[in-house]
């Protein structure tokens, strides 16, 4: 099934176009990596479907109901089931690792929700650190984590939240090769129920997910397909692989 | 190897801490209630304590809002005022009234209803050269309806500002700024004549409580003392109770990274709008307290100076732990009230003598400065030296980044998990 349809979406920041009438869709299953040079408009294509860009134009749709999503506000829209984990890692340093993945926990989120839910949800939390390789750190402050296990801290975030699709914004930069390993692994594990978008530069990560890949280019697709289909693209190896 | 290592996670709000500061205040109203009694302690530094208590209660009002949630709002004590001037038109009325019926008293014909308010409307307004009786006066007969007011009053108002502010998603020191220009606002209206409360005269006599009149001050002080701590405590515990679990990790969550709290799914505009018009509630209730025990009231108060004082307690206190703000409100407003009091000796230096009434705002100007920028923990931080709380503050091989532990200890720490 067809779970987001981006189609003919374009945004110009201050006369520059970011994105150019570029149009993707994404399945309910399964991994996709997203690759593409520097400033190719990856993290703005994330934007996007986030609802932290507004595009000037195009449509976003979500869902078995083809929800407009360029309606709905940020938080509407996590809520609606899109998870996403930054390029830099981006957890609440002054909190500790419990603390961070409670917060992410499914639940209801409105303010009185929130200031009556008293419930620690330990078994949950647990689940999830185990499934990150976070279980021995929950009492940590997450600033005190090195840069690896803040990037699994965040994917462990996106888990709690439970999300259909998950935009994963470079996932393995600043992680050693058995770190990498680790996250491949665990995104290979994640696609098994939901939809994972994987946005990466590292050629040999993208290989190991095994996955159909799009190269974006200035905005738009350039190519898709199976990695060795797109690498033997001519286009793609001008503008990407040949630097 | 530490003993901090392995000692239970760091916490922002200790449960303990909130009992040890129950147990201070409790104290705290024992001695002065013994020492009251005995003759020992006066009725206007009674007065003076309570007051205090009642500015803490809205400085940990002030903490949530700021030390908690990272909103600067520099409009607090627009609420505090309002909460005053809710209570202070009962005070007023009520008062006017028994002394209205006590001179009609001895007429001939007993007098109507119409005529007891035509002469509360001369005696209450004479001062703004009218007699007219304001429609906001419209319930300040009744005790309930004002008392009403003084939560519906600030409460409301924090309500539609936030509502306005926080949507267009204003933060930072725009939203300060804001803050600062609806106070101005609010002062400047009620320094008018025709804003229907007195003008620059305000509100006075709110000492004399109509019905304790027999009482006498001693006891009334005393009274309002005891109020004024139990606000504190029972505030005490309703704030620390929402800065703690979820919602205290959403709050410093948005603080910290709003945008990211955006993508967890949290609308972060309604827990900013909550905390905003709760903290203002709760300030309005301490001014409601506190000037009763001051006596008067005017637009004055509301001056947007009054809400950065409270920033600045805040500030020196410690923001981000609740009994900071206690600190820095009762250290600095007793402090303040000693300087310029007139009864610190004027300093002889020589060729300039140091008058503290002039200085005293220096002083207080420059203790800010060097708290935020040698001590950003306040006062509070001092007592994480001693329980040991402080975050590792070291560069160690557990991780690339500054603070992260070092290796050995972090096996430690996973293995004592
Ligand atoms: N808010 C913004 N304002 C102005 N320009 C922007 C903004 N966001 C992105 N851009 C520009 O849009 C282009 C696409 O940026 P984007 O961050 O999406 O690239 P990317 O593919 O994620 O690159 P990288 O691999 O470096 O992360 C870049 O040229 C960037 O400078
Ligand atoms: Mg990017």
């Amino acid at each position: 099934m067809r779970l987001l349809e981006v189609s003919g979406v374009s945004v110009t920041f201050d006369g520059f176009r970011a994105i150019d009438n570029l149009s993707l869709a994404v399945e309910d299953r399964g991994l996709r990596a997203v690759i593409g040079p520097n400033g190719a408009g990856k993290t703005t294509f994330m934007d996007i479907v986030t609802g932290k860009t507004r595009p000037d134009e195009g449509r976003v749709v979500w869902g078995e109901e083809n929800a407009n999503l360029l309606k709905l506000r940020e938080s509407r829209i996590a809520q609606a089931g899109i998870g996403r984990k930054f390029q830099r890692p981006t957890v609440f340093e002054d909190q500790t690792v419990r603390e961070n993945l409670a917060m992410s926990l499914k639940a209801p989120r409105g303010p009185f929700a929130v200031l009556f839910a008293r419930r620690a949800e330990e078994g949950r939390i647990r689940g999830i650190a185990d499934e990150v390789g976070l279980a021995g750190q929950l009492s940590r402050r997450s600033g005190e984590l090195s840069h690896g296990q803040k990037q699994w801290l965040e994917i462990g975030m996106l888990l709690a939240q439970d999300p259909r699709l998950l935009l994963v914004d470079e996932p393995a930069a600043g992680m050693t090769p058995a770190e990498r390993e680790h996250t491949t692994d665990l995104l290979r594990r994640l696609a098994r129920d939901r939809a994972v978008v994987v946005v990466e530069h590292d050629m040999d990560f993208v290989r190991r997910l095994d996955c159909r890949v799009t190269v974006l280019h200035e905005g738009s697709v350039l190519a898709e397909g199976s990695l060795d289909f797109v690498t033997s693209n001519p286009d793609v190896i001008d503008v990407y692989l040949g630097r | 190897m530490s003993d901090a290592v392995l000692a239970p996670p760091r916490r922002r709000a200790l449960p303990g801490s909130t009992l040890v500061f129950l147990a201070l205040l409790a104290a705290l109203v024992i001695a002065v209630t013994l020492l009251a009694s005995a003759g020992l302690v006066s009725v206007s530094m009674v007065k003076l304590l309570g007051r205090t208590l009642c500015l803490c209660l809205a400085a940990i009002a002030m903490d949530v809002v700021w030390g908690y949630t990272g909103i600067l709002s520099l409009g607090h004590m627009a609420f505090f005022g309002l909460g005053g001037y809710a209570i202070g038109m009962w005070l007023m009325w009520a008062r006017t009234e028994v002394i209205v019926a006590a001179s009609l008293a001895s007429a001939p014909i007993p007098p109507t209803p119409a005529e007891v308010e035509a002469a509360i409307g001369t005696q209450i307004f004479g001062v703004v050269g009218t007699s007219d009786i304001p429609l906001v006066w419209a319930f300040a007969h009744s005790l309930p309806l004002q008392l009403a007011l003084v939560v519906l009053v600030p409460g409301l108002l924090a309500l539609v500002f936030g509502w306005l502010a926080f949507r267009s998603r204003v933060t930072g020191v725009y939203l300060s700024i804001l803050t600062q220009a609806m106070t101005l606002a609010l002062s400047l209206y009620l320094f008018q004549n025709d804003s229907g409360l007195r003008g620059n005269n305000g509100l006075s006599g709110l000492q004399n409580i109509p019905g304790f009149e027999a009482a006498g001050q001693a006891a009334v002080s005393l009274a309002f003392f005891w109020g004024s701590a139990l606000a504190l405590g029972l505030g005490y515990v309703l704030l620390a109770w929402v800065v703690s679990g979820k919602m205290g990790s959403v709050l410093r969550a948005i603080r910290d990274d709003e945008a990211r709290v955006r993508f967890l799914g949290y609308h972060v505009e309604s827990f900013k709008l909550f905390v905003f018009t709760l903290t203002a509630v709760v300030t309005g209730i301490a001014g409601a307290l506190y000037y009763p025990q001051a006596g008067i009231i005017n637009p004055a108060e509301i001056a947007p100076i009054a809400s950065i004082y409270l920033a600045v307690w805040v500030a020196i206190g410690g923001r981000g732990r609740l009994y900071g703000a206690v600190i820095g409100a009762a250290l600095v407003s007793l402090m303040s009230s000693w300087f310029t009091g007139g009864l610190v000796p004027d300093l002889d230096l020589g060729i300039y003598t140091l008058v503290w009434t002039d200085w005293w705002l220096v002083l207080l100007g420059l203790s800010f400065v060097a708290v935020t920028l040698l001590a950003p923990k306040g006062i509070g931080g001092l007592v994480d030296l001693w329980t040991d709380r402080r975050a590792p503050d070291r560069t160690g091989d557990y991780g690339p980044d500054k603070g992260s532990l070092r290796r050995e200890e972090g096996i430690a720490r996973e293995a004592g998990e």
